[in-house]
């Protein structure tokens, strides 16, 4: 019994919210990754990206519950959610030509148009703030707990409860289908095939007469749509402050280098080994070894190995660790 | 003379427009604009050395900023002396543990071959290490925590003048550079821009939950100036004086004794901020200045035409038998000691170290602005860039309410628009960062005072 009881607490504590993270991290580096691989910079705009997708969805859900509208137990986020895309997918574009098309034509180096992407940041950044503030914002409607801590235990019998809230499974449920479509649509259609074809070598792909146009506006609708899911699962988990959403986009890199940048597969792993590794690093164990060791072995310390405080210090770590060992990341990147 | 014209302008629009703010709004307010100013024209010097000589992007500029600011606090506290008994001891022998752990993992490098053993020895010796430093640290952590926690609760510094922490921190600086140096130069550019803005991140959250060493986020205030005190000054005779005197004119229309008494002593009130902000400006133009020659000559010499060398074509270089590695962790360790003394520097305006302040968007994502907007590779530019960057930064949210009174002129006072508008008047500076950074680099990309080469 006491076994489950400790199997529970790590499922309540580490698992499942790491699981959820590590999906919106996920997301968040399949796009850094996307950007990399084909239009080739390092995207410092992917955080306030992710929030400016964030804040159509919130204007959506807004408008659409003084309609009255909803989705049952749902958050009406989720209907928001392709609607806030569309926006989204526009003001990529818009982006695109006033200010990466110019240096992608001129093939300027990858460090100009990470300069250029700044520019963007902060643009985007003010844009946010000026039309829904920097305040935090909760967006979340519907039933709040697929399961409830209570619940579980009078099911169960057990000690421990396990709390899983709706948000969670949302974000994995949407995780798994947004990934997996993404995957079939890279390896299996003609335009994904292309894309690939581009990203590993662009002139040859230009000799085989892929059309580079065409392969910019879909990489770019593509990270619209990873921006804004990422961005509204993050915010529908937690919370809505586009100070936060500036933050998230250091683990996020973390991430993507991690996995190796440029492959997408090993971002959204790199998504997971960030997530897992600062949960399991910053837990403190105590009550898992009250459970698992004898009494007399009980210990009274926390058993934290970093405190909390640490919790991105963790990721960045790892970073730096892979960097050295592994500059390539621990998939090899580059391979679209 | 001529050559050198488009400098002469662009610095004298520049101190016209400071002069403009000194006259419309207050001296005070263009004194401090004018301070930080020279503070941010140091954090340009140091990021245009690395960029601009060498093509070294560090997106790190926070850590180094905020480990000149720790080392302010470091030389210029007293000593906690309550502290130091409780737990300077555990600190000390942590200290030693640390060293001896490198110590360790430097013979273990140097003696054995390069092979799994000799990682998994490397591994265990590093983590035991962790672990008995933990366990010895803690106690010290918590006594030290724990002396007059609202107070000092931390071991406080040495209770040296301030000034001396600005080469202290160039070599705080320049000591983690060395370390990021030897890690990540080796990356491809945006590689090593994203490791050192992640690991400026370690770095402040460090400062942030170390309290012991630099109480955290509970701040210390009331640090050492190299200044007099205003209410000092207010005081003093000579100081009185001289208001006086320079305001004798305003001061001799007024007739009545008494009122002239209050006249005076509000200009003396005035004086006394006006007066130490001027201290501070001096001192900072000294730096400035030293700096600045410095870097001109470092740039003119054989070695600045090496390092425009290496970053022009690194294969080249290394052909000619130039040692490319060793002079990029040199040029990244000098550019991040001159951060380093701006981190100081800013502290010691200020006189309070908060860790919470550092953030990445100010202090490396605006000071690259400035790189790029001043124009990168010339030390003028540079320090233009930060003169004319932060002046934006700072007049932008008065700019930004002209604007949008002039925009929404039209509306009522309480159209929601408006009132909207009038609110998110200081998020207009980071639109103004952003329009300002892209405009420079569509249509300017070298910057307002580009780099010019001439072989003198």
């Amino acid at each position: 019994m006491d076994f489950l009881n400790a199997l529970i607490l790590l499922l309540n504590y580490i698992f499942v919210p790491a699981l959820a993270y590590g999906s919106q991290l996920a997301i968040g580096a399949i796009f850094v990754t996307l950007i990399y691989g084909i239009l080739r910079f390092a995207n410092f705009a992917t955080g306030d990206m992710m929030s400016f997708g964030t804040m159509i969805a919130i204007l959506f859900t807004w408008y659409f519950q003084s309609l009255g509208l909803s989705l049952w137990f749902l958050p009406t986020a989720l209907l928001a959610l392709p609607f806030a895309i569309l926006f989204m997918g526009f003001y990529m574009l818009i982006i695109d030509k006033f200010v990466f098309k110019y240096y992608r034509l001129n093939k300027s180096p990858p460090v100009q148009l990470a300069m250029v992407s700044i520019g963007v940041m902060f643009i985007t950044q003010a844009v946010v703030r000026i039309i829904i503030g920097p305040s935090d914002r909760r967006f979340f409607d519907g039933e709040k707990f697929l399961i409830k801590a209570n619940e579980f235990k009078e099911m169960t019998g057990l000690n421990e409860g396990l709390a899983i809230k709706s948000t969670q499974v949302i974000t994995i449920v949407v995780t798994i289908i947004l990934v997996s479509t993404l995957f079939w649509f890279l390896n299996k259609t003609k335009t994904g095939k292309s894309m690939r074809a581009y990203s590993d070598n662009e002139d040859l792909a230009l000799l085989s007469g892929i059309d580079p146009k065409k392969i910019v506006m879909i990489t770019w609708m593509i990270a619209a749509i990873l921006a804004t899911i990422g961005g509204v699962l993050y915010g529908l988990d937690k919370s809505f402050k586009p100070f936060t959403y500036f933050n998230n986009m250091l683990p996020i890199f973390a991430a993507a280098i991690v996995g190796g940048i440029g492959n997408p597969f090993g971002a959204f792993l790199g998504g997971y080994v960030i997530a897992f590794s600062e949960i399991l690093l910053t837990y403190a164990y105590k009550k898992f070894f009250m459970y698992v060791l004898p009494e007399s072995m009980e210990p009274d310390s926390l058993i934290q190995l970093l405190s909390t405080d640490y919790k991105f210090a963790v990721s960045f770590s790892i970073l730096v660790i892979v960097l050295l060992y592994r500059p390539s990341g621990i998939f090899k990147g580059k391979i679209l | 003379m001529k050559k050198n014209l488009n400098v002469i302008v662009a610095y004298s629009i520049m101190m016209g427009l400071i002069i403009l703010v000194g006259i419309f709004q207050s001296w005070n307010i263009a004194l401090s604009i004018f301070n930080l100013c020279l503070i941010s024209a140091v954090m340009t010097m140091g990021a245009n050395i690395q960029w601009g000589y060498a093509g070294l992007i560090n997106f790190g500029i926070m850590g180094f900023t905020a480990l000149g600011g720790l080392a302010a606090v470091l030389i210029s506290v007293n000593p906690v002396q309550e502290a130091w008994s409780a737990g300077g001891t555990n600190i000390l022998l942590s200290l030693f543990l640390i060293i001896g752990i490198f110590l360790a993992v430097r013979f273990v490098l140097k003696r054995y071959q390069k092979s799994k053993i000799r990682n998994y020895i490397i591994t265990a010796i590093i983590i035991s290490g962790i672990i008995i430093i933990r366990f010895v640290s803690e106690p010290g952590i918590e006594a030290i925590e724990e002396v007059n926690p609202a107070r000092t609760g931390f071991l406080g510094g040495l209770g040296l003048p301030i000034i001396f922490s600005w080469i202290v921190g160039a070599f705080f600086a320049g000591g983690l550079a060395f370390v990021i140096g030897k890690v990540a130069l080796g990356l491809r550019a945006d590689y090593l821009a994203i490791a050192t803005l992640l690991i400026s991140e370690i770095v402040i959250a460090i400062i942030k939950h170390e309290d012991w060493l630099t109480r955290g986020v509970k701040n210390v205030i009331g640090l050492k100036r190299p200044a007099p005190y205003e209410v000092n000054l207010q005081e003093t005779e000579w100081f009185i004086n001289l208001v006086e005197k320079f305001n004798s004119g305003k001061l001799a229309l007024i007739s009545d004794i008494t009122e002239r008494q209050a006249a005076l002593n509000q200009f003396v009130i005035e004086g006394s901020s006006v007066f130490v902000k001027l201290c501070y400006s001096g001192l900072f133009l000294f730096v400035v200045i030293i700096l600045l020659i410095l870097t001109q000559k470092a740039l003119y010499s054989p070695w600045g035409r090496m390092m425009r060398a290496i970053r022009d074509n690194e294969e080249a270089a290394n052909a000619m038998g130039k040692n490319v590695v060793k002079q990029h962790l040199l040029i990244f360790v000098l550019g991040s000691a001159i951060v380093g003394i701006a981190g100081a520097m800013l502290v010691t305006q200020d006189g309070l170290f908060t860790p919470g302040s550092y953030r990445p968007l100010r202090y490396t994502f605006l000071i690259w602005v400035m790189v790029i907007v001043g124009g990168s590779g010339n030390n003028f530019g540079a320090i233009l860039g930060g003169f004319v960057v932060w002046f934006l930064w700072i007049e932008a949210a008065p700019i930004g309410l002209y604007l949008v009174n002039l925009t929404t002129a039209g509306l009522e006072d309480t159209h929601f628009l408006k009132v909207h508008l009038i609110e998110s008047v200081p998020y207009f500076r980071f639109l103004m960062m952003g329009i300002g950074l892209l405009l420079i680099m569509r249509y300017r990309p070298k910057g307002i005072l580009p780099e010019k080469i001439e072989i003198k």
